[in-house]
């Protein structure tokens, strides 16, 4: 099983990071951006799906500063069948 | 004198810890801190910093001797990055967090005393200035306001960013905290860049001989 944790950092922090990108965005002429957020993915193939909320508490994300959500992919096709 | 690899403050702390007192490398590989009387986590770049900074060093062999130290009410330092570890091992509250500048930040600030009753700072007065330079891209201190809140009133901000001089954006000016029972500090100031007349100030040395004089049996 494939996963994919997207970590950002929680509401309330600020991301002077995602306010970059946001100022940035207007001189390319992309107007009525707001909130952007900045943060990390990590992709992971899994044997066991059971302990990736331990994985994602206890070194993915720091629950403190930073969100996560974990999305479940489909196995990657096998290229030979 | 922990070290990890990437550290890169290590020597320089290590020279200021000997003008005090005996002072040895511990490398990251080792399961025990042997018979020291205090552990320093220098500045640096643990791991290459890679994920968050600190979050794999907390996970090296000497980080669960200097947690085991520490819970025995052993006195341990954590500079810069070695901060970050002791934050990210759950020995000091809070995080850090990149500077609100997104900028990497090296330069001479001054830093008030706001409790002269730790063990790091107790050869210090109350409101003392002390010039000590930062360097770092990861240094805005954070904690909820509860947590803010609970250090103030129990006293374990032990160095303010002097009024005007905050580099990084850190909650209500912190620049040291100690745990609850005051024998862990962190800090993101380098006292170890500061024990030298040469380097411009010796002001870093106050927290050194503190912290050596506590350990003198009387």
């Amino acid at each position: 099983m494939k996963a994919r944790v997207l970590i950002r950092p929680k509401e309330g922090i600020l991301d002077p990071q995602g306010q970059v990108v946001e100022r940035a965005l207007p001189a390319l002429g992309f107007e009525g951006v707001s909130n952007v957020r900045v943060g990390r993915m990590v992709e992971l193939e899994l044997e066991d799906t059971a302990g990736i909320e331990e994985m994602c508490e206890r070194l993915l994300a720091n629950p403190l500063i930073e969100d996560y959500e974990v999305l479940l992919l489909e196995p990657a096709a096998d290229p030979a069948s | 004198m922990v070290r990890f690899p990437g550290s890169c403050d290590e020597v320089d702390a290590l020279l200021a810890c000997r003008r005090f007192g005996e002072a040895e490398l511990l490398w990251h590989g080792e399961r025990t801190v042997g018979d020291a009387d205090a552990v320093v986590i220098p500045g640096g770049f643990s791991y290459g910093d890679y994920l968050r900074c600190g979050a794999i060093a907390r996970f090296s062999p000497v980080m669960e001797a200097v947690g085991r130290f520490a819970a025995a009410g052993g006195a341990v330092l954590g500079i810069c990055n070695g901060f970050q570890v002791l934050c990210e091992a759950g020995l000091l509250p809070g995080a850090l967090l990149p500077n609100t500048g997104r900028r990497f930040l090296c330069r001479q600030v001054e830093v008030e005393v706001a409790s002269a009753a730790s063990l790091f700072t107790r050869a210090c007065e109350w409101g003392e200035v002390l010039s000590i330079p930062v360097k770092h891209t990861t240094g805005r201190y954070y904690a909820s306001e509860e947590v803010l809140d609970r250090l103030e009133a129990d006293g374990q901000v032990v160095l303010r960013y002097r009024h005007g001089q905050n580099p990084n954006g850190s909650a209500r000016d912190i620049a040291a905290v100690t745990n609850r029972e005051r024998n862990v500090m962190g800090l993101m100031p380098h006292p170890e860049h500061a024990v030298d007349p040469l380097t411009g100030s010796t002001d870093g040395g106050r927290l050194f001989e503190s912290l050596a004089a506590g350990l003198v049996p009387a």
